[in-house]
């Protein structure tokens, strides 16, 4: 099983920037504990949350040729709590992409508020450690996470969010 | 229009201290990245990335770090010292860092101290002023 954090993507424009959804419930036994009387998104799903829209979307940069990892996080920043209840944007944005890394730039939104910048650095696997085998389990692009882009991708035109 | 070593030197500076999470005075034109800096190999893609928006550059990583072609080319490494083939390769490859020590012992485990400040003012010197 994997966990994942996005729940659609509301954008997505190939090799640019993605925008993905989040609604954050207290069905997520996790916030139960954290914290008892106190349930708060933890900061390191949100940066897990980025990472897969922003990964989902540097991956599709290349045709989902080469695995991608999160190989850095350059800068995590946030700004407010997330709740239950509450519906988050993960905004993502290619900064740079090479044949064997990308950086990407984001923020975490609710509404018009800003929650989190977090800024990562992915790694394209097969370009670095050519030939090495790795279990398929271990990367994003699992079966549930391309249905998250089915048509969406070749069919759906780019939709302006509000900033 | 051409910039000072000085100005290089000093966005150098800035993309070193924020991608390896260091102080200004950490930075020192003879400090190598992975020895001194601590600076691991995804580091390099992270600065090159930085000094690539810092000079609206293109920088290809192999030819910023060039090593890693040289060691991993059999013609150029024998019992675990740079042949004289590979040396001639990293001069070829590398006119921006002084090779001189590391010629004296070519020792494969030293080529990391190849990697210092002061060859990537050089690197950025020679691409920004041509």
């Amino acid at each position: 099983m994997r966990w994942i954090w996005i729940d659609k993507f509301l954008e997505f424009q190939s090799g640019k920037r993605a925008v993905a959804l989040k609604n954050v419930t207290l069905a997520e036994e996790h916030l139960h504990d954290h914290f008892p009387g106190f349930p708060v998104m933890p900061e390191c799903l949100m940066i897990e949350a980025m990472a897969q829209t922003a990964g989902i979307l540097v991956g599709e940069a290349r045709g989902f040729e080469e695995k991608v990892v999160l190989a850095k996080i350059k800068r995590a920043a946030f700004y407010h709590y997330v709740r239950p209840g509450d519906t988050i944007t993960l905004h993502a944005e290619i900064e740079s992409i090479a044949p064997e890394a990308a950086g990407t730039v984001g923020e975490i939104r609710r509404g018009d508020e800003r929650i989190a910048q977090i800024s990562l650095i992915f790694s394209h696997v097969d370009k670095n450690l050519a030939g090495r085998k790795f279990p398929e389990e271990n990367f994003v692009f699992t079966d549930l996470f391309s249905s998250l882009l089915t048509d969406f991708v070749e069919t759906h035109p780019a939709m302006e969010q509000p900033r | 229009m051409a910039m000072s070593r000085d100005a290089i030197y000093e966005q150098v500076q800035e993309a070193l201290v924020e991608a390896l999470g260091l102080d200004d005075e950490d930075i020192t034109p003879e400090a190598t990245l992975m020895g001194d800096l601590g600076a691991e190999s995804i580091d390099f893609l992270d600065i090159v990335f930085r000094l690539e928006k810092a000079f609206d550059i293109k920088v290809p990583r192999e030819e910023l770090f060039p090593a890693e072609a040289v060691l991993n080319n059999t013609d150029y490494v024998k019992d675990g010292k740079v042949t004289e083939k590979g040396l001639a390769e990293l001069r070829d490859k590398m006119p921006h860092t002084d090779l001189s020590a590391f010629e004296a012992d070519p020792d494969i485990n030293k080529i990391a101290d190849l990697f210092t400040v002061d060859a990537i003012v050089n690197f950025i010197e020679s691409k920004v002023n041509g």
